[in-house]
């Protein structure tokens, strides 16, 4: 079948057979490997997205079911060549080391701050509490989104 | 020792070492847009598939193929028949089979690999695979193993007077599960034929010449016929030194004359990579009325399952840290590195001296608890220094051994207040009463070798070029997310004076070997390396156009420039330099003798909240104090602590590989636990800097301490909190509870 909705603001489309996730479209089909597959069970967050409004692993989405929905990837959470304010603290503060979490990390966080411009520390935590990091401890994850809450995006 | 050739040293440049400089590839990383070899394709590419053993142990009686072959879409199925050159791989031995043909000695052993036009269809194929297999009675206890002689490795320590008794005398017994490294981007790779007959490999990696000096053994092929190139890696932490899918994937593109790629999933990569050795560890401690050691006896066996791996390497640090960071003078070590049919282990972060940390610093509480000592005191009065000899080889130690330090640091780091709104035990189960949790508070020191030991020749090349785009470091030194690409740039540029600079990975065939992202080394040694290649060509340089200064402007000879850097750099400027740390050699038949190049020591206290009747911990804050030499990037070191200290909270209460009779009952994320950003507690480092090491600017290793002691440390809290006398890690709530 073909699946029409918009990702990352644009009409996209693409040819699916039932069984196949979202993520496995978004980087086999529509050439978007920023969402990663670090578990393919919906533990790690590596493959978020925000789907009509909601984070979601897309590993645990079927390609199927987004048929007119909004699909946001880490690919469209800023501008080509530039950085959103998540990215643009979590850079600054060593929040990324070998980054195969990361683009999980940019889409929830982007989506926590669009909703809460002023998170505190507990409700930064309660949000990325479904994306697995191994390398850094997440310290430098929160003292990045600390520095920013409270600030206009 | 650092060497300063120049007087003309140049001056302070921005972007240079002791700054935070950012990491050159974190805005790629941050937009998804870095390569990871996961992200890798090719024209007419295929995909590859395993096929692996269902059995613990088994003797393979016949494999039949062709139903693979039946398989529409599927290019090719190789078996151990089709391996052309050395059948086996490994790191110190090659005991491992690159396919299995007589018998399969643990679960999930590779007997066949296929690949196919997509992923599906070589999945579907490799399951097509009829692999006829008669059963047998596996080995799994590494007790029986050992009394069966099924052993990797034996190794004694034996220094001083073996008769020595001491005053008070505390023994124990205690274990330490498998652990698993997780990092979050699993095995993958590329695998491109160059038409020729030799073949390009593109994948996970920690260390590519090892892997292609593997690759080559195994397909029979020339050294120049194989590259291997360095490439994106989500994380290591020792999962990435074996060899697991390069020669099967470039048997498979050279067989089919086609790109191949192949990713591992998640359960695949939990049996397509070695693990943390599980220990069992038995101690005796003699001290002195005062609490001074005068005799530690210890009995460490490890698991190495089924084949060698870094077995070897890692008992023999066990052993050589068995009595951590303090003096002693008597001392016997029996060590065993088991063979059995569980998962094979070798390297993950601490190599060894994790496990016995566990340990050692139980025995080090016990002691203390006997005699009424607090625990710092305790370890302060035994603490080593420099000029001491190590308690187990009886190395003399000439580098910074800062442990008073540490234990000064540590006592003076401020604890946590009770916070009526913190996290409870159990998290948002909402199971624990608060006013039914228990505090606990625990110390533990930690100590490790940084670089290869034992005599090994441990070297790193590396090539700085001067060019119109700056100055460039090539190397093949594996980036796993730690930061080299960072550090390397910054000692360029303060070595040579100029502000541009750059890393540039190049493959095998491109430049010498640069040794193993691993053992903490890559930022002493390749940026040893670094450090002495910019100096020579900063000098070289100088000499030829007669300039005092080098800067970003060009050569600069009396506060004039005199030669631009665009005219500078029309000429060819280039140093390639192997550095190596100082010699070391083997241990004599005691286990004595100049064995380690240089140590690293950390401390940690662990605040924990404890529900003890569910068997619950929250750890609310690790302090910590590490010995770093200099730091180089202290941002990027803040990271590794961090970072390490996690894995050492995982261990300390919920990563463990759970075997049953040798299968792993738990290779999914949804069952093997990793700390969450919930998980994990706060932190606050000291970083402790002391001249004297030989690493660039005196800088050590940093990426190992972090993760020895925070296990040890948390476990102490939570017999501090429980009263309990806990005695392996991970902590499970039945430790606690029952």
């Amino acid at each position: 079948m073909i699946v029409e909705f918009a990702l990352n603001g644009e009409p996209a489309n693409a040819r699916v057979v039932t069984s196949v996730s979202l993520l496995d479209v978004l980087r086999d089909q529509l050439n978007l490997p920023g969402s990663k597959n670090a578990c393919d069970q919906g533990e790690c967050g590596s493959c978020s997205v925000v789907l009509d409004g909601s984070v979601v692993c897309s590993c645990l989405v079927m390609a199927a079911d987004v048929q007119g929905s909004e699909v946001t990837t880490v690919e469209g959470v800023a501008a080509d060549g530039v950085l959103n304010a998540v990215q643009e603290a979590m850079h600054a503060a060593g929040a990324v080391q070998c980054g195969f979490c990361t683009p999980g990390i940019v889409v929830a966080a982007t989506d926590l701050f669009a909703a809460n411009p002023t998170p505190s520390r507990t409700e930064i935590k309660e949000a990325l509490a479904g994306n697995i990091c191994r390398c850094t401890g997440y310290g430098a994850i929160v003292r990045a989104l600390e520095s920013i809450s409270g600030e206009k995006s | 020792m650092t060497t300063t050739r120049t007087t003309r040293a140049p001056s302070t440049v921005a972007g240079g070492v002791g700054e935070s400089t950012l990491r050159p590839d974190g805005i790629a990383k941050l937009k998804g847009e870095f390569d990871y070899a996961q992200d890798l394709r090719a024209e007419n590419m295929l995909w590859g598939a395993t096929t692996r053993s269902p059995h613990v142990r088994a003797r393979i009686v016949s494999v039949d193929i062709a139903p693979a072959l039946a398989v529409g879409g599927v290019h090719a199925v190789l078996t151990a028949e089709d391996v052309p050159g050395r059948g086996a791989f490994g790191l110190e031995h090659a005991d491992q089979p690159v396919l299995a043909s007589d018998e399969v000695r643990y679960w999930g052993e590779p007997v066949a690999v296929v690949a196919a036009e997509d992923e599906d269809t070589a999945r579907r194929a490799a399951a097509a695979i009829e692999v006829e297999y008669e059963v047998l009675d596996p080995l799994v206890d590494p007790l029986v193993a050992e009394s069966e002689d099924e052993v990797f490795r034996r190794m004694r320590i034996r220094r001083g007077d073996q008769e020595t008794e001491g005053a008070v005398i505390v023994e124990g017994y205690y274990e330490v599960g498998m652990q698993d490294q997780a990092p979050l981007g699993t095995e993958a790779g590329l695998a491109v034929p160059d038409g020729h007959g030799g073949v390009d490999l593109y994948a996970t990696s920690q260390f590519v010449h090892i892997d292609h000096s593997q690759v080559v053994a195994s397909l029979g092929l020339r050294p120049e016929q194989v590259r291997a190139h360095p490439t994106g890696i989500g994380g290591a932490f020792g999962a990435r030194e074996d060899v697991n899918l390069h020669i099967h994937l470039c048997m498979l593109a050279l067989h089919t004359g086609q790109p191949v790629k192949m990713v591992y999933d998640r359960a695949e990569s939990f049996t397509g990579h070695v693990h943390r050795h599980p220990a069992q560890m038995w101690y005796r401690h003699h001290a002195d009325e005062n609490g001074r050691l005068v005799r530690v006896e210890a009995r460490i066996v490890i698991d190495g399952g089924a084949y060698a791996s870094t077995t070897s390497a890692v008992l023999a640090n066990a052993c050589y840290f068995a009595v951590g960071p303090y003096r002693c003078d008597s001392v016997l070590i029996d060590g065993v590195g088991a063979r059995t049919n569980n998962p094979p282990c070798g390297a993950m972060r601490g190599f060894g001296a994790v496990q016995v940390c566990v340990g050692y610093e139980a025995q080090m509480d016990k002691l203390a608890a006997r005699l009424g000592i607090g625990p710092l005191e305790l370890r302060k009065r035994n603490g080593l220094a420099t000029g001491d000899h190590m308690p187990t080889t009886g190395q003399r130690i000439e580098t910074p051994m800062p442990v008073a330090d540490v234990i000064d640091s540590l006592a003076a780091m401020p604890l946590p207040g009770q916070d009526d709104e913190a996290p409870l035990p159990g998290g948002s189960g909402l199971t624990t009463e608060r006013d039914q949790v228990r505090r606990g508070v625990g110390y533990a020191l930690g100590i490790k070798n940084l670089g290869f030991s034992e005599g090994s020749d441990d070297y790193a090349v590396v090539r700085v070029r001067l060019t119109g785009d700056g100055a460039v470091v090539e190397t093949a030194a594996i980036e796993v997310g730690q930061g080299l690409v960072t550090v390397l740039a910054q000692i360029a540029r303060s070595a040579l004076g100029v502000g541009r600079a750059e890393v540039r990975h190049v493959d095998t065939s491109r430049i010498g070997s640069a040794g193993s992202t691993s053992a903490s080394r890559q930022t002493q040694i390749s940026g040893g390396a670094t450090l002495e290649a910019s100096q020579r060509l900063r000098e070289r340089i100088l000499d030829r156009h007669d300039g005092d200064d080098l800067t970003d402007l060009g050569v600069v000879r009396d506060g004039e420039v005199v030669v631009p850097m665009a005219v500078l750099t029309t000429e060819s400027w280039e140093e390639t330099v192997t550095f190596r740390h100082p010699p070391t050699e083997p241990p004599d038949d005691d286990g004595q003798g100049v064995v380690h190049a240089d140590f690293a020591v950390a401390g940690h206290r662990a605040v924990v909240d404890v529900d003890p009747e569910l068997g619950l911990v929250t750890v609310v804050r690790i302090d910590t104090a590490q010995d770093v030499g200099k730091a180089l990037n202290p941002e990027s070191v803040r990271g590794q602590i961090e970072g390490g200290i996690l894995q050492g909270v995982g261990l300390a209460v919920m990563e463990e590989l759970i075997m049953d009779g040798g299968v792993i009952r738990n290779p999914t994320f949804t069952d093997y636990l990793l700390p969450t950003i919930l998980d994990a507690p706060d932190v606050e480092a000291l970083l402790i800097e002391q001249d004297g090491s030989w690493g660039p600017f005196g800088a050590k290793g940093v990426g190992e301490p972090p993760t020895i002691s925070s296990t040890a440390a948390v476990i102490a809290a939570i017999r501090d909190a429980t009263g309990k006398e806990i005695n392996r890690a991970p902590v499970r709530p039945q430790d606690i509870a029952l």
